[in-house]
């Protein structure tokens, strides 16, 4: 794996009374043509990292490699990377030509050279009939458009990208996440991503960097972190969670055997292999609900929320935790329970993850 | 008879007329009526012991620029007068220069403060201004004075033995007039960087663009107002600057100004000073036009 940008304990330490420590010694390995995601609420230190790769500030210590080289010494305007701001930051003075074609002119390239790449770029992003525009005359979405063509001209060998469509609404911003992992294949460059949506995240990377207070809680593939959440961060951050406290009573290589708060056991697979108690993982649509005397964890059905595409159950478990589990509709089912019916969870053990606390 | 409507539109147009009487009679007092005076002084002959003889004569204008020799009676450039307009053109330029060179990093940096930060640091720009120039121009010559400041201080380092004449020259008085200026120049170009948004510094910087050219590409288009503000409201006093080339320069480096308050002071000849004036006001129309000209067209479009 050719590593496009490479991290060893990155570390950037604000100074202030008292200091604030925005990223806590981090390692990170993106490969290239990758679309890799730093995913984490605001404050994590996602957009320190970004800053850092881009030059924007120095780190405290450690070291980022750009394919092999130090970027340490090199200032944003010598690094081959480029950035598509939060806030789009065009320039007010300049048309949507000029803006796009502002780095190939600061890289000195040949006029017909910047014509044809500027053309080429806003044909790309779909811009082509505002070309003289000015930016102040064009909506959030092409603004954001413009943003990206300016921020991919000069063809650069990473492409960050930080919160690009938290502007943007509901609609353009699914348009958006479709083109942008499109534009990243046709182009072959290594986006580095920057969301706190785990939506976004999951739908567009090829791999997901979870983040919180500073540090990197899990990095896998979306499928890796949605199945397999590594802790309770990332299990409660991406998708929705129910957490259950069980019981080791038994390790059998890579299976446990767990006693449930209702006394059941289950066997489940566990990479995070522990003794004692341990806090159990079940996302709501890996779950069934079933008669009371028929299921794993029973309880009270305490409300039933439709959906459309499915039904949420909201279930109040006898040990006194909640539990929402999540079943798809379609014409031909019919709800079998009622509210404040006694009713049962059931899962099979091989979907209930094993959460290191 | 008249229709209601009708008296009605009357009398808002009545009242329109009465609102407007303030900026009427401040142009017309204030503004048109001493300019009309000026120029109607600027065409009679001057009195015996000041003021104007009520007779049309174009000798003041023709001493503006021109001389007739004592002896020989041969006509000649005003070679003084003219020395005068250039030195007041050329340091009021440079004084601009100046005011620019040191007023635009100075509203960088504060503009750049926190917040909190900016207030303070605009007010060590406003609080000299708030002083009398007189004051101000006399402290600037008690530094450079032979026996001030700056020279005991040289001297008593052994870097100097005589002290260096400052005072009385066209380099004091342009220190005088930078001085007194800069904060005509801080202030607009402050005002336009407050509204700048620093994240297209970062933009510029991303897309390969040196500090030399986010400030050349980015910084200044968009300060540029103020840059031009700041410039004009430097330059104009200048122009017609007195009070500092009276003090820094002594009696022989004379400005338009002075030399105007000469005619109507000593010199006794109020039509040639009304003359002056009138030029002065000229030249500054001029510079203006010529200004704002090349500064608005310096961003061309490209490709």
């Amino acid at each position: 794996m050719t590593k496009a940008i490479s991290a060893r304990a990155l570390r950037k330490v604000y100074p202030g009374t008292p200091p604030v420590e925005a990223l806590g010694g981090v390692d990170i390995d993106i490969a290239d043509n990758e679309f890799f995601t730093l995913l984490g609420p605001s404050g994590c230190g996602k957009t320190t990292i970004l800053r850092l790769i881009a030059g924007f500030e120095h780190p405290t210590s450690g070291s980022l490699d750009m394919f092999g080289q130090s970027l340490l010494d090199l200032p944003p305007y010598k690094r081959q990377i480029n950035t598509v701001f939060q806030s789009y930051a065009l320039f007010p003075h300049m048309s949507v030509a000029e803006n796009i074609g502002f780095g190939l002119e600061m890289l000195g390239k040949p006029k017909s050279e910047i014509k044809s790449t500027v053309a080429e770029m806003m044909d790309l992003v779909q811009m082509s009939h505002l070309a003289d525009r000015q930016t102040s005359q064009i909506s959030g979405g092409q603004q954001q458009r413009v943003a990206l063509a300016r921020a991919l001209a000069p063809k650069p060998r990473v492409l960050l990208l930080d919160e690009p469509l938290s502007a943007l609404d509901f609609k353009l911003r699914k348009n958006m996440q479709l083109e942008l992992k499109r534009l990243q294949t046709e182009t072959g460059i290594t986006f580095i991503f920057v969301t706190h949506d785990q939506e976004e995240a999951l739908t567009m990377s090829d791999r997901i960097a979870v983040m919180s207070d500073g540090a990197i809680r899990q990095i896998g593939s979306p499928r890796d972190i949605y199945d397999h959440p590594a802790d309770r961060f990332v299990a409660d951050f991406i998708g929705d969670t129910n957490f259950l406290p069980a019981d080791v009573i038994a390790t059998e290589g890579e299976r446990v055997s767990l006693r449930l708060g209702s006394g059941k056991t289950i066997t489940a697979p566990a990479r995070h292999a522990g003794g004692g108690r341990v806090t159990l993982a079940v996302r709501p649509e890996h779950a069934r609900l079933e008669a009371e005397d028929s299921g794993l964890l029973p309880g009270v059905l305490s409300d039933a929320v439709y959906f459309g595409t499915d039904t949420h159950f909201h279930i109040a478990l006898d040990d006194g935790t909640a539990f929402v589990l999540r079943q798809q509709n379609s014409p031909d089912t019919e709800t079998r329970f009622a509210k404040g019916e006694r009713v049962s969870v059931s899962f099979p053990g091989e979907v209930a993850q094993v959460l290191r606390d | 008879m008249e229709s209601i409507p009708d008296t009605i539109a009357r009398r808002t147009a009545r009242n329109r007329w009465l609102l407007l009487i303030p900026a009427l009679a401040i142009l017309l007092f204030a503004a048109s009526g001493p300019l009309l005076i000026t120029l109607v002084y600027s065409v009679l002959t001057p009195g015996d012991y000041g003021g104007v003889e009520w007779q049309f004569s174009l000798d003041a204008w023709f001493n503006v620029f021109m001389q007739r020799d004592i002896f020989d009676d041969t006509l000649g450039w005003s070679d003084a007068h003219l020395s005068i307009f250039w030195r007041s053109v050329k340091l009021s330029a440079l004084t601009t220069l100046a005011c620019l060179a040191f007023g635009f990093p100075t509203a960088y940096f504060i503009a750049t403060r926190p917040k909190k930060q900016r207030d303070l640091w605009m007010l060590l720009i406003i609080i000299p201004f708030w002083t009398n120039l007189l004051i101000r121009t006399f402290a600037i010559l008690e530094l450079i004075r032979n026996e001030g400041t700056v020279n005991t201080v040289l001297i008593a380092l052994g870097l100097i033995d005589e002290p260096i004449q400052m005072l009385f020259t066209e380099f004091s008085i342009l220190l005088g007039m930078v001085y007194v200026y800069l904060p005509l120049m801080v202030l607009p170009i402050y005002a336009s960087m407050e509204r700048f948004d620093f994240r297209l510094v970062e933009a510029g910087y991303d897309l390969y663009a040196t500090r030399f050219r986010v400030l050349r590409k980015v910084i200044l288009p968009l300060v540029k107002p103020g840059v031009i503000a700041g410039s004009i409201l430097v330059f104009v006093p200048s122009l017609g600057a007195y009070v500092t080339p009276r003090v820094m320069g002594g009696g022989n480096q004379l400005m338009i100004g002075n030399l105007i308050e000469l005619q109507f002071g000593q010199g006794r000849n109020w039509p040639l000073g009304a003359a002056l004036s009138i030029t002065l006001l000229a030249i500054v129309m001029v510079a203006l036009l010529a200004y704002v000209r090349v500064a608005g067209n310096e961003e061309t479009p490209h490709g």
